[in-house]
């Protein structure tokens, strides 16, 4: 009896796993219920978790420019985009949820450091100038990482990811509106533009992770088809993107090496520093204690609404 | 009392003439609070007239296996689709 339990649950497994493969194979999508090998849901979740908190905490930098906005239109777009990015956070814990994660355990992972986000974040906004450059060069990464996600071979990521790009496309002409304006203006505007994309260049392109030689992950997360093309890829097709963008700016981007190689159809450009980035990841970028301490304070300051919505909606008996 | 609020399910009905259609999943202390913040979180640019909430919990679902037995009634029937039945070119209008 026992033996022959034992071999149903080994032959539902292995109808399990070919069912699994062939959805896969056929560029079908994975649905909640499904069953799903065990590494592929704890790499999603992991994956999902990281993007929401990365949406979340990234409220934070352009946040800070709400009260300082220089007119109320720009306030108003500002406070617009801020919001959004609550927004896709939340789609994304949702999607989190639907593989069996747990809200609340998705943020204290968050705050004791568990789970990561993505290290741009951990860089200031020192000026108004971030806030466009941000919009254009960071949201424009994030575009380049997020479209091929919308065809992730997991079915809720994939629908969430099609309503963030939907909204992301705003975000970024925002941003390259916010330093068109900028750079038509006077020559200290200018320079502040400048300035900013000169901070902002090399931590965007980190935004696309370690070179593919040292991300053992990827080619896992490739055959499982949860992600599409490589990090070096992505990041090639960004700099091709942006790069013609600079040059109508009338900005210079920081990097000797970039030149258009019209053997290779593609802008040659130098690398990151990749030190960098593991060190940002590891904690230790200028921003991340006051990033996750603020996130900290922001959970503690609102368990009481958390209570005492709980309390009345116990009250009313629901 | 659990600490968490529960889930809840949304559905939006894009404009008036189409069905609600699941758009995903919000956590609420009640109906009313997730109804309040699927507006805010699934229709920041006019995509719905009409929202629907339900919790998670209450919903009762088939199993996710496509192949179930479950669906098998369906599976033999071809005379429930117009295109099983032969009919002459000519006829006008079927
Ligand atoms: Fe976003
Ligand atoms: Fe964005």
């Amino acid at each position: 009896m026992v033996d022959g339990r034992r071999h149903g649950d080994d032959e539902e497994f292995a109808e399990g796993r070919a069912r699994f493969e062939e959805t896969i194979a056929a560029d079908r999508r994975v649905e909640p219920r499904d069953w799903m090998p065990e590494a592929y849901r704890a790499t999603l979740v992991r994956q999902i978790a990281q993007h929401a908190h990365s949406e979340i905490i990234g409220m934070q930098p352009e946040g800070e420019w709400i009260t300082r906005a220089p007119s109320l239109r720009r306030k108003a777009i500002l406070w617009a985009k801020v919001q959004d990015e609550a927004g896709h956070g939340l789609y994304l814990y949702g999607a989190a949820e639907t593989l069996g994660a747990d809200r609340a355990e998705l943020t204290r992972a968050l705050l004791e450091g568990r789970q990561k986000y993505s290290s741009i974040f951990n860089y200031p906004t020192l000026t108004f100038a971030d806030v466009g450059v941000i919009g254009w060069l960071v949201d424009g990464a994030a575009i380049c990482n997020q479209v091929p996600l919308c065809r992730t071979s997991y079915g809720p990521y994939a629908r969430a990811m099609v309503r963030v790009c939907k909204e992301e496309s705003f975000h970024q002409r925002q941003g390259f509106e916010l330093l068109w304006t900028m750079v038509r203006g006077t020559e200290a505007q200018r320079a502040m533009v400048q300035d900013a994309v000169d901070r902002w260049w090399w931590p965007t392109l980190m935004m696309f992770g370690p070179p593919d030689a040292a991300s053992p992950n990827s080619a896992r997360s490739m055959a499982w088809r949860v992600k599409r093309h490589s990090n070096d890829e992505l990041r090639q097709r960004f700099v091709d993107m942006t790069v013609p963008q600079a040059e109508r700016l009338g900005v210079t981007l920081p990097d000797e090496r970039l030149r258009w190689n019209p053997e290779r159809g593609h802008y040659d450009f130098g690398a990151p520093d990749f030190a960098e980035l593991a060190r940002v990841i590891a904690g230790d970028g200028p921003c991340n204690a006051e990033r996750v301490r603020r996130r900290a304070a922001a959970h503690e300051e609102g368990a009481w609404v958390r209570a005492a919505a709980r309390a009345h909606a116990a009250r009313r008996g629901e | 009392m659990a600490e968490e609020w529960p889930l809840f399910e949304v559905f939006l009905r894009g404009r008036r003439g189409l069905n609600h259609v699941h758009v995903g999943s919000l956590r609420a202390a009640d109906a009313r609070m997730a109804l309040t913040h699927a507006r805010d979180l699934y229709t920041r640019r006019n995509e719905g007239v009409s929202i629907w909430v339900v919790r998670s919990a209450d919903v009762t679902a088939s199993s996710p296996d496509e192949r179930d037995p479950f669906f098998e009634p369906s599976g033999d029937k071809v005379y429930r689709h117009p295109t099983f039945y032969d009919i002459p070119d000519d006829v006008p209008h079927i």
